[in-house]
C-alpha cells in the first residue's frame, strides 16, 4: 500500500506542483476557476485516452510513439507558457495594479487564460495516463490489489494536497510581487519542460546529438526522491542531464526572457507612486 | 548578451552533428513475466547505440525505467515496447519495472 502511494503521489506531485503555479499566477483573475477545471477535466479525459490507447500509440513511428507524445505535448506546454509571459509583460502591470485597487477579481479581458488552462490540461494528462495504467494494473491483478489501490487512491489525494500547499505559499507572496515571482516560476518551469522534451527526443533517437552526461549528481540528490521530483517540476532538476538537455534550458530562458523585453510596453516617463 | 551564449550553443551542436551519425545500433531482446526481467543481466556492448526491445508478457502494463540509461516506458500487459540507449561506457547500468519494484529488478552490462 505505502509503495502504491508513493508511485502515485510521485507522479501526481509534478501536476499538482503545476496547476498550484498556474492558480497563483492567474490570481484576482475572473473566470480561472472555470478555465483552470476545463483544463484539469481536459487532461483527466486525455489521460484516459492515453491509457486506453496506450499499446497502439506505443508501437508508433517504430515503438517511438509514447515518447514522441511525451516530447510534443512539452513543448506545446512551453509555447503556451512562453505566451503567457510574453502577455503578462505587456499587460500584468496594469493587472496588478487594478486587482490591488478594486480588490476583487477582474475581468481579465483578451488574458490568455486558455494557454495556462492547456498547460494544466497537458500537466494532467501526462502524469495521469501513467497513474491510470498502473492503478488499472492492480485493479486487474485481483487478490492483493484493494489495499494497493487505496494506497494508490490517497496518493492521488497527496498530489491534491501539494496543489493545495502550492497554491497557499504562493499567496504567501505580497500582491504586488506576484505576477514577477511566478513569472519567474513558469520561466523556469517551461525551460525544465523543455529539457525534458529533449530526454524524450532522445529516447526515441530523434535527437541524440550532445547526449553525454553533464553532471552526475544522483548519489547527492537523486531525480526520484521527493525533493528531487519537487526540484525537477520547478526548476527543471536533472541528476544526469545531456549537454543538449543544458543548451534547451538555457536557449527556453533566453528565448522566454527576450519574448518578455520584446512584449513590454515601453517605459513611460512618469513617476509611479508608491 | 544573447549572441555569446548562442554561438557557443550553434558550435557544440555543429561539432556533435558530425560524429552523431556514427554510431552503430545493436539490437537487443528481453522478457517480462511475473514481475520479473529474463534475463536479469543483460550484456551489452559497449560505445554503441542499443535498441531493446522489452516483451510484457504479462497480463499488467509496466514501466521500464532506469535512472542510469535514462529511460522510462510504459509497456502495456501483452506487448512489446521499444527503448532506445546508449552508447555506454563499460559498466554496469541497473534498470527496473516502477509498477513492481519489488520484483522486476535488473541490470544492464556494457563490455
Amino acid at each position: 500500500m505505502i509503495g502504491a502511494f508513493i508511485i502515485v503521489l510521485r507522479e501526481v506531485i509534478e501536476a499538482g506542483l503545476i496547476v498550484g503555479i498556474v492558480l497563483a499566477a492567474t490570481r484576482g483573475v475572473a473566470g480561472r476557476g472555470r478555465w483552470i477545471g476545463i483544463g484539469v477535466l481536459g487532461g483527466l479525459g486525455g489521460a484516459g485516452v492515453v491509457a486506453i490507447f496506450a499499446g497502439a500509440i506505443s508501437d508508433a513511428f517504430e515503438g517511438s510513439g509514447q515518447e514522441l507524445l511525451n516530447a510534443c505535448v512539452l513543448l506545446v506546454a512551453v509555447a503556451m507558457l512562453a505566451w503567457h509571459n510574453a502577455w503578462m509583460a505587456r499587460h500584468g502591470r496594469e493587472l496588478a495594479a487594478e486587482v490591488r485597487k478594486v480588490g476583487r477579481a477582474v475581468s481579465a479581458g483578451d488574458k490568455p487564460l486558455t494557454a495556462l488552462a492547456v498547460v494544466c490540461g497537458i500537466a494532467v494528462l501526462r502524469e495521469g495516463s501513467e497513474v491510470v495504467l498502473f492503478l488499472y494494473g492492480i485493479a486487474a491483478s485481483g487478490t492483493t490489489g484493494m489495499a494497493l489501490l487505496i494506497g494508490g487512491l490517497l496518493g492521488v489525494l497527496g498530489g491534491v494536497v501539494v496543489t493545495g500547499f502550492s497554491y497557499l505559499g504562493l499567496l504567501t507572496v505580497p500582491q504586488r510581487y506576484i505576477f514577477s515571482v511566478t513569472g519567474v516560476l513558469i520561466t523556469l518551469l517551461a525551460a525544465g519542460m523543455a529539457a525534458q522534451a529533449v530526454f524524450y527526443l532522445d529516447q526515441a533517437g530523434y535527437l541524440t546529438v550532445l547526449g553525454k552526461t553533464v553532471w552526475d549528481t544522483s548519489a547527492f540528490l537523486p531525480q526520484s526522491s521527493l525533493l528531487g521530483i519537487v526540484l525537477h517540476t520547478l526548476v527543471g532538476y536533472s541528476d544526469r542531464p545531456s549537454a543538449m538537455q543544458l543548451v534547451a534550458y538555457v536557449a527556453t530562458v533566453l528565448i522566454m526572457v527576450a519574448l518578455m523585453r520584446i512584449a513590454a510596453p515601453p517605459r513611460r516617463m512618469i513617476a509611479v507612486g508608491g | 548578451m544573447f549572441r555569446p551564449a548562442f554561438a557557443v550553443a550553434f558550435a557544440m551542436l555543429a561539432a556533435s552533428a558530425g560524429s552523431a551519425t556514427a554510431f552503430e545500433i545493436v539490437s537487443a531482446g528481453i522478457a517480462l513475466k511475473d514481475h520479473r526481467f529474463d534475463p536479469q543481466e543483460l550484456q551489452v556492448p559497449a560505445g554503441k547505440r542499443i535498441l531493446l526491445k522489452v516483451d510484457n508478457q504479462d497480463a499488467t502494463p509496466e514501466e521500464f525505467e532506469s535512472h542510469e540509461l535514462k529511460v522510462e516506458k510504459v509497456i502495456p500487459g501483452g506487448s512489446t515496447g521499444t527503448v532506445r540507449f546508449g552508447p555506454l561506457d563499460p559498466g554496469r547500468y541497473p534498470f527496473f519495472g516502477e509498477f513492481n519494484e519489488s520484483t522486476a529488478q535488473g541490470v544492464v552490462v556494457a563490455e
